[in-house]
Order: C-alpha cells, then sequence, then structure tokens
C-alpha cells in the first residue's frame, strides 16, 4: 500500500516552478532516494511534505490524507519526521534533550502535572526519559547523552537529529541528505543504520548526492532535474538511463562514458 | 565617612527594589524576543494596564458599598491582606494576560511572515492605542494608589533604612523568578518554549504547536509586567495612563544589558540597571540617574554587543 501519493504536485515561487507536476509514490516499507542535481527541487518536495510549503496546485496524501493546509506539528501528529540539509538541532539543548523534545506529541503533561509532580507525571517523564535514551542508544549517541548538541562533532550531530526525528514516532522518515560532509566510514555506518531503521518498520525517503550510499541502500530512485521528474526506478537502472547522465553530467557526456568503457 | 556607607547601603536597597521591578518587565521583552526575534513595544503598556486592573480590584475590593462585610475582613487582619493582594495579584496577571494574547492575536500574528519592520509598527501602534483608551476612559488625572499595605521602615545601618513594602516587592519578585526558572527548565510547555526560541521551523516539526507556545509567551510575559506595574503603583503611590513608557524603555535597556533573549541575563540586566541607577542618583543627582544608567547600556554595547549573558550571535543564513 501507498504510504506517499503525490499526484501532479506543482510547486510555483512567482516565475520559477520549484516543483513541476510531479507524481511520485511510496510504499510502506521501502527506502526511496530522490536525486537530482542542485536545484532540481528535492528540499522543496520535502518542505511540502512536511507542511512548510503549501504546494500551488496537485495532492499530496500521506496514507490517504491531504497533507496541504496542515500546520507542521500536526503532520508530525500524522507520523512524519524529518532531518534537515544544514543541521538544526536545539544548540543550546543536552542530546538527551534534543531527543526528548521530539517526544513532546507523545507525551501530555500540563503545567500543574509538572509542579506537584505526582506518580502519573512522573511516570510519564521517566517513559520519555526512557524512550529517549532508547533512540540514543540506537545510533550510538547514549554516550554523549549530557553532552551540549552544539558541542558535538558534525557526524554525530547528523545521527542526533535522526534520533530525535525517530522519537517522534514516525511512519515516514524524511532524511534530507544525511551523508553530506560525512567521510566513507561514516557515511557506511550511515547506509546500516538507514538499513536498521527500516526493520523497525519505518519508510524511509531521502535526498542524497553521496551515489555510493544511494546505490547501497535505495530500493527505487527518482529523479529530479530543474523541478520535473526525468527518471523513476531501481538503482541500477538509473545508472544506466541516459538522461540522468546528462542530468548530472551535461550533454554529450554518455558518449564520451561510452567511449572509455 | 559612615554618612556615606549608609548612602551606599541606602541606594542599594531602593536600587535593589527598582530593579527587581525592572527585571519582571525585561522578562516580558526577552520572552517574545526570544521566540519571535521581535521588540514588544506595547509591553510597557501591559504595565501601566496592569497597575489599573490591580488599582480597581484593590479598591474594589476593600470598598463596603461593592463587597459589604469582606472589606473589613480585607482590612481588618494580617490574613485579611494576604488574601487581598493574592486576589489583587491574580486578577491583574489574568487580565493582563489575556489582554497579551490578545494583542498578540490581533495585532502581530497577522504579520508573522511579514517584514520585521511591520510588527514592530504594529507594536508601537497598539501602545499607543492603549495609552489612550486608558487616557479616554480614566482620564489625564493621576489616580492615588491607596496605602492598604502596612508599610513600616526598619533601620539596619546608620541612616539607611529599609521599608516592609521593599522587603514584599523584593520576595514577591524572587518566587516569581524561581518560579519561571523551573517553568522553563522542567515543565513540557517550557521545553517547548525553549525549543521554539532555538529553531521555530525545527520545533513546528517535532510536534510542537508553535501557536499555543507564542499564545502562552504573550501571557507570561504580560502578567510578569503587571505585578511590576502593581508594585510601581504601591512604591510610588500613583497610577497615570504614561506612566508605562519611561521604566518599559528602562526595562528593554535592562534586557539589552543583560543579553537579549536570555532569561537569567534579563534579570542580572534588570538589577544591575537599578542599582547604578541609585547609586548614580544618590552619589550624583538624580537628573543624571538616567544619563548614567544610558551610559552603562552604551559601554556594555560596545565591548559586549550581545549583553552580558548573550552569545555574539552569528547571522542565521
Amino acid at each position: 500500500m501507498a504510504i506517499v501519493e503525490a499526484t501532479n504536485a506543482t510547486m510555483q515561487f512567482g516565475g520559477l516552478k520549484a516543483v513541476n507536476d510531479v507524481s511520485i509514490h511510496i510504499d510502506e516499507g521501502e527506502i526511496v532516494a530522490l536525486i537530482g542535481p542542485n536545484g532540481a527541487g528535492k528540499t522543496t518536495m520535502f518542505n511540502m511534505l512536511t507542511g512548510i510549503y503549501k504546494p500551488t496546485s496537485g495532492v499530496l496524501a500521506f496514507n490517504g490524507v491531504s497533507v496541504a493546509g496542515k500546520k507542521p506539528h500536526q503532520i508530525c501528529k500524522m507520523g512524519i519526521a524529518r532531518t534537515f540539509q544544514n543541521i538544526r538541532l536545539f544548540a543550546n539543548m543536552t542530546t538527551l534533550e534534543n531527543v526528548m523534545m521530539g517526544r513532546h506529541t507523545r507525551s501530555t503533561a500540563g503545567p500543574w502535572q509538572a509542579i506537584l509532580r505526582g506518580p502519573g507525571f512522573k511516570r510519564e517523564e521517566q517513559r520519555t526519559t526512557d524512550e529517549a535514551a532508547k533512540w540514543l542508544r540506537f545510533v550510538g549517541l547514549i554516550g554523549q547523552a549530557n553532552e551540549l548538541a552544539k558541542n558535538l562533532p558534525y557526524g554525530q550531530q547528523r545521527r542526533l537529529e535522526i534520533a530525535r526525528a525517530l522519537a517522534t514516532e514516525p511512519k515516514l522518515l524524511l532524511l534530507d541528505e544525511p551523508a553530506a560532509g560525512m567521510n566513507t566510514r561514516e557515511s557506511a555506518d550511515l547506509t546500516k543504520l538507514v538499513g536498521r531503521i527500516r526493520k523497525t518498520g519505518v519508510t524511509v525517503l531521502l535526498i542524497e548526492h553521496d551515489m555510493k550510499v544511494v546505490m547501497d541502500i535505495a530500493d527505487r530512485i527518482y529523479v529530479l532535474d530543474f523541478g520535473e521528474l526525468i527518471a523513476e526506478g531501481k538503482p541500477v537502472e538509473i545508472q544506466r538511463n541516459p538522461k540522468v547522465i546528462e542530468a548530472y553530467l551535461g550533454k554529450g557526456a554518455e558518449a564520451m562514458l561510452a567511449q572509455q568503457a | 565617612m559612615q554618612a556615606q556607607l549608609a548612602t551606599i547601603v541606602q541606594q542599594l536597597i531602593n536600587g535593589i527594589t527598582l530593579g527587581s521591578m525592572y527585571a519582571l518587565v525585561a522578562l516580558g521583552y526577552t520572552l517574545v524576543y526570544g521566540i519571535l526575534l521581535m521588540i514588544n513595544f506595547a509591553h510597557s503598556e501591559m504595565f501601566m494596564v496592569g497597575a489599573y486592573v490591580g488599582l480597581f480590584t484593590l479598591t474594589g475590593l476593600t470598598n463596603p458599598h461593592l463587597v459589604g462585610g469582606l472589606a473589613a475582613f480585607f482590612k481588618g487582619s494580617g490574613f485579611g491582606l494576604v488574601i487581598l493582594f493574592a486576589l489583587v495579584f491574580v486578577v491583574a496577571m489574568i487580565a493582563v494576560g489575556c489582554l497579551g494574547m490578545l494583542v498578540e492575536r490581533f495585532a502581530y500574528r497577522p504579520l508573522r511572515n511579514a517584514p520585521r519592520l511591520a510588527p514592530l509598527i504594529s507594536a508601537i501602534g497598539v501602545s499607543i492605542f492603549l495609552q489612550n483608551a486608558v487616557l479616554l476612559w480614566v482620564n489625564t488625572m493621576a489616580l492615588p494608589f491607596p496605602q492598604v499595605f502596612p508599610v513600616k521602615e526598619i533601620t539596619i545601618y546608620g541612616s539607611a533604612q529599609v521599608s516592609t513594602l521593599q522587603i514584599f516587592i523584593l520576595v514577591t519578585v524572587i518566587i516569581l523568578l524561581t518560579a519561571l526558572d523551573t517553568f522553563v527548565a522542567r515543565t513540557r510547555m517550557g521545553k517547548a518554549m525553549r525549543a521554539t526560541s532555538q529553531d521555530r521551523e525545527a520545533a513546528g516539526l517535532m510536534g510542537i504547536d508553535i501557536n499555543r507556545v507564542i499564545t502562552f509567551t504573550f501571557f507570561i510575559g504580560p502578567a510578569l509586567g503587571a505585578v511590576a506595574g502593581i508594585f510601581n503603583g504601591m512604591y510610588y503611590g500613583v497610577v497615570l495612563w504614561n506612566m508605562g513608557f519611561i521604566p518599559g524603555i528602562k526595562s528593554f535597556t535592562a534586557a539589552v544589558l543583560g543579553g537579549i533573549g536570555n532569561l537569567r541575563g534579563a534579570i542580572l540586566g534588570g538589577f544591575l540597571l537599578g542599582i547604578v541607577e541609585s547609586l548614580a542618583s544618590g552619589f550624583l543627582s538624580t537628573g543624571y540617574k538616567d544619563v548614567v544608567a544610558f551610559i552603562v547600556l552604551i559601554l556594555v554595547l560596545i565591548f559586549r554587543p550581545g549583553g552580558l549573558l548573550g552569545e555574539s550571535v552569528v547571522e542565521k543564513v
């Protein structure tokens, strides 16, 4: 069953169509990659899916429900979580607190409970902490639980963002360039991490420039160029697709590659 | 020598009292700035309206024609007084807190995505509107604030005295500041406020209802401002339609001094400004107290542009 169904989605900023008439679908349990040169409209797709932008036309449905016009926190409650291209952690909170923030929608305590600190409140607080610790362990950051997020090295900040997103209990996880700035070993670890995320039953849509990562983990790939969908298919198909090679390397590149081969 | 030391002690006491009021108001500026990066220039009017609501509640509750025998109870015993002041403060905090939420809903929220100058101008408009609404309603005369609180002077050193009212103000402010600090550190809403101030968009995507957080912030800030307004009325004995302007600017200064957006900074800035001002008026002349206060601000801004506790913020991309 399709967990995400985008039908003719278009996002226009003035005269620029950042996303033009794009239709994609993602099935439950899949890992799908969205690739394309810079400015192709990949992050715009993410922003439409998470309620930051409202599509100019077309429909984006999550589990059959349109996300257009929904507030980001409502979309989070529906079960979509994301990370950001440029890391956006709560820099002055600890690693653990960052992940606990992800539990916000899944907890209920109000100020009175916090003041009275009754058994129900303590139980919920304990559960929030336990859940947060569970996700820190999942991404391998439990040793850094009490570090301020801003003091973590870059690769760990990326993983912390993933833990925070997972703590919201999403059905769909959007990863925006998770391997950006990582070395080969770190991105290999990341590939494994995404595989483990899938095993927990979460569907993953990722934007990624590191083709090694994409080819290793994606079941299917969508290619965007100048806001338009130019190709779709399995990694091996995409690697051979002349339109994709042209979009990435320019016209004539295919012939050159063929000569070299 | 002893006389001079006594003056210092006296001015410190006055400064701390004044500073505690600045701190309360400064928190309102800093809370809103932290979350919306907007300077709420209407905040000084929350202080003023708070003083009026407090005054009317106080006179109403002590008027036998309105509340009958209760008036005697309120004024008659120590216990009655405690209840009376608790009511005065709670009524004013709720009323002004609601006013703050209304102002946000109708004057700022429609401009949330407008250029940053627009809500600023809107805030100045709200400020002028509220001043004039009160002016029309109550008229230009200063209203006396009845001396219900039992003020006694206690001599502590030489000629230096501390009044029971000053102690009452300081103790109440410390309780409120501790409560706010705990609230922000511990509660779910408090944590949501911190997250929102660090990254509004990311907070929304983590499931935090941004509008609720903002509405709540516009309740807390003005409610604290209202308390300061009542203290101001009790301390100086008068309530006036334009009484918010100067303390408002001073408190804003205090917030900047401490590092705007930083809660503890606002408290530190408030007390510091109050003390500097009082020492200046004790040793130079009352006419120079504002000059000295603002010289301190300028110096801090030259040498620590982010304020005393503020970080030097890197421009957001």
